[in-house]
């Protein structure tokens, strides 16, 4: 039941004389939570900006539901049901919270005319749904909202459309401890509907409270990838710090 | 698909939530907002308040129909260049080419119109004429804003070149004369034409009536989808106070020559802008390039094409503008687009609330921040002060507009982040 929904085969990037990614091979399934970790400067961020077409990979072929595809913009991974959210936030501070969710995607009348309503609409039943956290009105700015309701917000805003395959950057480094568990419990909710999820965390207790599956990042190349219920912290930890492996799980969903 | 089911699942939830507000609470929510810092158009419409009990205190010329009707037709210019201004500061860029643009438009419509008599070439009909004026000035910003987003060079360097080249250009095509005189009807009409009474109250019943149909519409509009309305008191009060607005301008005016033409086609450009800027996604985008212009690429939003049709908004409202001075001066001459056109067109937009940072402001700043300016200016010439005197106290009400500007960023700041 637990399909390969996007698959990477070799991915490379390179900036300049960096070697961001070398040669990643990666297999992302619905239902289930995929943790991705490593050291700052691993390549974590690098490599989901790659699937999101914010910095297309240098070399390498990405498939999705079989397909072979192409993503060299934001609006390649969107169309084909891949959204982010972002460590750096990406929210417009100065607009709204409904204008923040629909940025780029406004509901309209006519090709002209932004439809406010329907648009406030949407925005209220997800944040209903989804009930993080509370917000006092959709029509604040988003500069006036705490850290962990900006998160929510972007959360919602990657789960609002439709989307596959949901990929979180960080999503509870800037939280409390109240707001990080709810935003796990989110995750889970959101990966029992059959959503694929990607979580990229520093927080290795909170990977072992949602993942299902850990892959880690070590300058840019991957060295492991764990079952979580058939591995350990230390484990883990280890293939983090020095990257060499002990006992490697590899590429077997059940 | 999750969020659909989910949606339809917690209707019942957010209706009782989302219950319509009192008019107590809606009073209650713009007091908290403006104590927050969100000031919208509050200081400015005090302090167009305080010009006005100054000036007329020292001169009883100030608040009189006919320096009413004056001060529409001398704000037109500069508010209709401001209008573009507020585009570009709202992306967090400037254009300072905007003074000789405008005058590059003026010339080359003034020429058009002329043809060349020596020759034996007709001059042109004004529709063309301008057209064509409005459309090389297009391309001017097109130029610009292909430069700035293609090369990567900062909007104040390459605008500061197009500020010298187009002045340049404005000398060159004037050629010897110095000076070329207009005389088509239809151009000279724009600043110089007043409309009969009754065609001025036709005018203002249309523009109340739609007031009070779009303000109600949204609202059943809104309550058909559930979502909160405002307080029928608080709409009836809007709509009279609209209408009482609209009257008094009217009356005002027709006890002197009329409205004047120029002073519609403000409004018209007002509501124009106002819709491109808060109703269409090009509006929103441009808000959110200003804002956060990572979050807007990220969106799937063309930073660039948004950036560069700005551009074009700017340079075109400074055509409209220039072509509006040249109207009223009836000629256009080797001083168009000098002295304080640009800087009092920026100033316009930046005392009226738009801010130099970008992703904050509203069309309406131009047109509120021109009619400060202008009005400074015309009182400080009923009084006969010099042009010493009152180019500092332009420039303290300049100062005064970012100060509080930046006061009331910083009280949105401290009260923001809860
Ligand atoms: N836009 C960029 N330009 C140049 N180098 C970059 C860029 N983004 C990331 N890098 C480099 O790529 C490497 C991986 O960075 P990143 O993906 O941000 O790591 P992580 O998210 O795992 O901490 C680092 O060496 C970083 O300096
Ligand atoms: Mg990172």
């Amino acid at each position: 039941m637990k399909k390969t929904i996007l698959k990477l085969e070799g991915v490379s990037k390179r900036f300049g004389v960096v070697q961001a990614l070398s040669h990643i091979n990666l297999e992302v399934r619905t239902g289930e939570v995929m943790a991705l970790v490593g050291d700052n400067g691993a390549g974590k961020s690098t490599l989901i900006k790659g699937i999101a077409g914010i910095h297309p990979f240098s070399k390498g072929k990405i498939y999705y539901k079989g397909q072979p595809v192409k993503i060299n913009r934001p609006r390649d991974s969107s169309a084909l049901g891949i959204e982010v959210v972002y460590q750096d936030l990406a929210l417009a501070d100065n607009l709204d919270v409904v204008a923040n969710m629909f940025l780029g995607r406004e509901m309209v009348q006519t090709p002209w005319r932004i439809d406010e309503a329907s648009m406030e609409k949407a925005c209220l039943a997800t944040l209903e749904a989804l009930s993080v956290m509370t917000i006092h009105s959709v029509r604040q700015p988003v500069a006036t909202l705490s850290g962990g309701q900006r998160q929510a917000i972007a959360v919602a805003k990657a789960v609002m459309w439709n989307s596959e395959v949901v990929i979180l950057d960080e999503p509870t480094a800037a939280l409390g401890v109240a707001q990080t568990h709810q935003v796990l419990e989110l995750i889970k909710r959101l990966a029992d509907k059959g959503l694929a999820i990607v979580l990229i965390s520093h927080n290795l207790q909170n990977i072992f409270e949602v993942a299902n599956r850990i892959v880690v990042l070590r300058l840019g190349q991957k060295v492991g990838e764990y079952i979580a219920a058939e591995t350990s912290q230390q484990e883990v930890i280890q293939a983090i710090t020095t990257g060499r492996i002990p006992r490697m799980t590899v590429q077997n969903g059940n | 698909m999750v969020t659909k089911e989910i949606a339809q699942e917690t209707e019942n939830v957010h209706i009782e939530k989302q219950g319509s507000q009192t008019s107590g609470e809606y009073i209650v929510s713009y007091i908290h907002r403006v104590k927050t810092g969100d000031l919208g158009s509050l200081p400015i419409i005090l302090g167009l308040i305080a010009i006005a009990i100054v000036f007329q205190s020292q001169n009883e010329n100030f608040l009189t129909a006919r320096n009413f009707v004056n001060l529409i037709v001398q704000m037109a210019g500069i508010t209709t260049i401001a209008y573009g201004v507020v585009f570009v500061l709202l992306l967090g860029e400037i254009d300072l080419s905007i003074g000789y643009v405008s005058a590059v438009a003026a010339v080359i419509m003034a020429l058009l119109l002329k043809g060349d008599p020596a020759s034996n070439v007709a001059g042109w009909h004004w529709f063309p004429a301008v057209g064509a004026a409005l459309l090389s000035v297009a391309i001017i910003g097109l130029l610009q804003g292909l430069i700035i987003t293609n090369f990567e060079i900062p909007s104040f360097v390459v605008t500061l070149s197009g500020l010298l080249a187009w002045n340049g250009v404005v000398l060159i095509l004037i050629g010897g004369s110095g000076t070329v005189i207009i005389q088509d009807v239809v151009i000279i009409g724009i600043a110089n034409y007043f409309l009969p009474s009754t065609v001025g109250w036709a005018i203002g019943s249309v523009a109340i009536l739609s007031y009070a149909i779009i303000k109600i519409q949204t609202n059943f509009s809104r309550k058909s989808q559930r979502l909160p309305i405002t307080p029928t008191p608080i709409l009836s009060v809007q709509i009279v106070g609209f209408a009482l607005m609209v009257s008094t301008a009217i009356y005002i005016c027709n006890q002197d020559r009329g409205i004047p033409l120029v002073g519609i086609i403000l409004l018209t450009f007002l509501v124009g802008f106002t819709f491109l800027a808060v109703r269409t996604p090009f509006g929103r985008y441009v808000y959110a390039v200003g804002g956060n212009k990572e979050a807007a690429r990220r969106a799937g939003i063309s930073v660039q094409r948004i950036r560069v049709i700005v551009f074009m908004i700017s340079s075109v409202m400074a055509g409209c503008g220039g072509i509006i001075l040249a109207s009223r001066l009836r000629s256009v001459d080797t001083g168009a687009g000098g002295g304080n056109l640009l800087l009092n067109s920026i100033a316009a937009a930046v005392i009226g609330g738009t801010s130099l940072f970008g992703g904050s402001g509203r069309v309406s700043s131009a047109l509120l921040g021109a009619l400060v300016i202008a009005s400074v200016e015309n009182g400080m010439n009923l009084l006969g002060l010099s042009s010493g005197i009152k180019f500092v106290i332009t420039g303290f009400v300049l100062l005064m507009a970012v100060l509080v500007d930046a006061i009331s960023r910083r009280s949105r700041n401290q009260s923001g982040l809860a």
